[in-house]
């Protein structure tokens, strides 16, 4: 494993046309395998942020570098899986189908595709529904096959942009758990966005406060609650430490830019 | 209107404007290099002289025959309000009707114009505004119904938690939710309209009628005159178009899926 | 002609032998009903005396048993019945329009990938495709027959160009709208696997945009038709139905129940072709249910 960071992100600002200044001198770096949370108010621009790591949108100024290379290149080089928050499958595919997308695009053969798609299934959970449809499947199945698309050709960078915001509190604590199984056996490094406090703290190895309009980075939080994860995790005095100092630092929101360790 | 406004109609419509100039220019210029027969497809030049030549029997043509078609389209799109209205407010009745309606939109209409002409008289306009009538019942009649079924039914929960009546759902929700559909049935509608009269006049009809007037120039080889009817029978259906688009935007401008295409 | 030029996706959920055998039922009860309501308008029509808005004689409303009954009698003292007449026209004009439909289908097809890929190809040509269809076609025939005829192009297909152009409009425009239909979203993910246009044609917009189609066929295969019997008309084309029909119009009083019989052939003929394309769609079709596009 090389020491180069997977994401350094540096001096980026992001202007709108209707002259809304979405994010401001955000200066980030992201070590490989972390989890990264970016939680703030509506509006700091944490979606606009992901989608520039992902060479979605183009940033005004400053540099984004994925994997020791420009964000345009690691996106042409499938670098990293996308998750958004509808699940976005196409009804017209299978389970396994959706899932095999990506690698039909990179032009894998049929073989390794359904050998891929295998291993997928069993590490999302959805075995036996290889031939079902989107419709046929719950909200967090859904995400759950989403999930697995993301990771079908293994990329060292996840982006997750509130991959569970559209689902309910239980099922949502349920794929936090199993998120952190599958980040743990693929050893990726995910950054996650989220409105959350409770699940930024309780999924990341750090989470990036930020401040609204414009978008900065506020303050840095740093999760040292022990690896791995589990349900009692989340009531554990220092869990509740963390949330309260992430709720005032996003209350604080843009007065200093400070990190705890 | 603001400058800006403008500004972009401008370059919305430059493209359209631009294909139209070369389009006629490559008319003309295709029809004297490969030598087209004159009698198939004259210069733009030559039609447009016919036009002003023959502008008085062609306006009055035109006229008579859009009158036909203002008739149907009345006649027609108002009993496809109508049962649509109907079909809406007693449910198992539309269910039960709307596959017989969609299997009698499948029948060449067509076919049954010289019926039409027998029944009313050949002469007698009414003849062509059936024809043009029942072109024009359909479309309005599906798209008028599906505006009025097609409610999210959230908006009608909330009247019903008004205690709202059936009536007062209808005149309140369903049938301002039904305008952009109805629209565009009518947009349709006037299309087909026009065309139903021509076919109409086709099989027989005053020589004041536009497609009696076509059929005629055609039989006498004199065809400049047929395509310069041609160009006022579309005209007519264009502006026909336009009138109705226009009522549209008038009375639906708050509907936000009258938006431009999704682009890439 | 397209009578709704715009459709929406309706649903396509396939039915089983009972669901079959309703429907065919309603069908047989739509016959008779109808069949019932003719007779009953003629026979009070003709005791009453109605002579708004039509005449209610043996003329103007032969009996349908009258119509029915035509098909069996020769069209020449000694010769075929009519059926064996009415067959070998309608089997031409369904060929006319059957090429129709596969040109119209294609180039509708082919102007909607176009048109989709380019704001300004839209912006430039849209209007004109849609002026295009207020030209009216029977006029235009003849010099469509003609012209076409003297490049050595047999009238059948001529024919079938005319209907063509009816077809491809309603293809063209669905299939355009349903290009257009994939969400933002969508489109991001394929951003996101860096995938060249014509993956994202063939794995995203033409899939989406297969019900559009759909909608789209149906409506063509009337259309079709009509084109072809249109496209008969004027040129007088005797092998077809166009051409019966408007020989059996101008020996309307001596023979009434033979127009009519012709339009009963050619509402079977485009039921036929329209109830293909639905069982198609049923075939290829395998969308959520409620699916709202």
């Amino acid at each position: 494993m090389n020491d180069r960071p997977a994401v350094a992100i540096s001096g980026l600002t992001k202007q709108f046309k209707a002259g809304v200044t979405a994010l401001s001198g955000i200066d980030l770096e992201v070590q490989p395998r972390e989890f990264i949370s970016l939680i703030g108010p509506s509006g700091c621009g944490k979606s606009t942020l992901l989608r520039i790591i992902g060479d979605l949108i183009e940033p005004s100024a400053g540099t984004v570098e994925v994997n020791g290379k420009p964000a345009h290149r690691a996106r042409l080089d499938h670098d990293y899986g996308i998750v958004f928050q509808e699940a976005v499958l196409y009804d017209w595919r299978t389970v396994s189908k959706n899932i095999a997308l990506p690698l039909e695009l990179l032009r894998w053969s049929r073989e390794k595709r359904s050998a891929r798609v295998k291993e997928l299934l069993d590490l999302v959970e959805l075995e036996g529904f290889e031939d079902h449809h989107p419709w046929q499947l719950s909200g967090g199945m859904q995400q759950r096959v989403a999930i697995a698309r993301a990771l079908s050709f293994d990329p060292a960078l996840l982006l997750m942009d509130e991959p569970f915001g559209a689902l309910d509190e239980m099922t949502r604590e349920r794929l936090n758990l199993e998120l952190l199984r599958i980040w743990d056996a693929s050893g990726s490094t995910i950054v996650f966005v989220t409105h959350s406090i409770p699940e930024a703290v309780f999924l990341s190895t750090r989470v990036v406060v930020m401040s609204a309009r414009p978008g900065r980075v506020a303050g840095l939080v740093e999760v040292d609650l022990p690896q791995p994860r589990t349900a009692r995790t989340r009531e554990e005095p220092r869990f509740f430490e963390l949330v309260t100092e992430v709720r005032e630092r996003l209350a604080a929101g843009g007065a200093e830019l400070e990190v705890t360790a | 209107m603001s400058w800006a406004v403008v500004q972009r109609r401008v370059v919305d419509w430059a493209p359209a404007v631009a294909v139209f100039v070369l389009g006629i220019a490559a008319w003309q210029g295709l029809v004297a290099a490969f030598n087209v027969q004159e009698f198939l497809l004259p210069k733009p030049t030559v039609i447009a002289q016919t036009f002003w030549d023959e502008r008085s029997s062609l306006w009055h043509a035109g006229i008579y025959t859009f009158k036909e078609a203002l008739g149907g389209f009345a006649l027609g799109s108002s009993l496809g309000i109508a049962v649509a209205l109907v079909f809406a407010a007693f449910r198992p009745l539309g269910t039960a009707f709307i596959p017989f309606a969609v299997a009698a939109s499948a029948i060449p209409i067509i076919a049954f114009a010289p019926i039409f002409n027998n029944w009313f008289g050949l002469l007698n306009p009414f003849s062509k505004m059936a024809i043009a009538a029942v072109l024009c019942f359909f479309p309005v009649l599906v798209n008028t119904l599906r505006g009025l079924t097609s409610v999210d039914p959230r908006a009608i929960e909330l009247m019903r938690s008004y205690a709202a009546g059936r009536v007062s759902i209808f005149r309140r929700v369903r049938i301002p939710a039904s305008l952009p559909h109805m629209f565009a049935g009518l947009k349709i509608a006037s299309v087909l309209s026009m065309i139903g009269a021509i076919v109409g006049e086709y099989f027989g009809g005053p020589i004041t009628a536009l497609g009696v007037l076509i059929l005629n120039a055609s039989a006498y080889t004199n065809f400049p005159v047929a395509w310069a009817g041609i160009v006022v029978a579309s005209a007519f259906g264009i502006l026909f178009y336009g009138v109705v688009a226009l009522a549209e935007r008038l009375t639906t401008s708050w509907d936000p899926s009258r938006r431009d295409f999704h682009t890439e | 002609m397209a009578s709704i030029a715009i459709e929406q996706p309706g649903r396509a959920r396939v039915g089983e032998a009972t669901h079959a055998a309703k429907r065919a039922g309603l069908v047989v009860v739509g016959v008779a009903v109808f069949w019932g309501l003719w007779e009953a308008y003629r026979w009070i029509g003709e005791t009453l005396g109605i002579t708004w808005p039509f005449r209610v004689d043996a003329t103007n409303m032969p009996h349908i048993h009258d119509m029915l009954a035509a098909f069996n009698k020769p069209l020449q003292p000694g010769g075929p019945t009519l059926l064996h007449y009415e067959w070998h026209w309608a089997l031409f004009t369904a060929k006319e329009a059957l090429l129709g439909f596969v040109l119209g289908a294609l180039i509708g097809f082919g102007l909607a990938v176009l048109l989709a890929h380019s704001r300004i190809l839209r912006r430039g040509l849209l209007p004109y495709i849609v002026i295009s269809q207020t030209v009216p076609i029977l006029a235009v025939a003849p010099m469509v027959v003609v012209g076409l005829g003297t490049k050595g192009v047999t009238p059948w297909i001529s024919v079938a160009v005319i209907a063509t152009f009816l077809t491809f409009f309603p293809v063209a425009m669905n299939t355009l709208r349903g290009l257009l239909s994939p969400d933002p979203r969508s489109l991001e993910l394929m951003r996101s696997y860096a995938a060249d246009r014509r993956s994202v044609l063939w794995k995203l917009r033409v899939p989406a945009s297969l019900p559009f189609v759909f909608s789209a066929l149906k409506l063509s295969a009337t259309a079709c038709v009509i084109g072809a019997i249109i496209g008969e008309t004027p040129a007088s084309i005797q092998d077809g139905l166009g051409g019966a029909i408007v020989n059996f119009n101008q020996y309307y009083s001596t023979g009434p129940e033979r127009l009519w019989a012709t339009n009963i052939v050619c509402a079977v003929l485009g039921l036929v072709f329209f109830t293909a394309i639905v069982v198609a769609e049923r075939l290829v079709l395998h969308r959520a249910p409620e699916h709202v596009a």
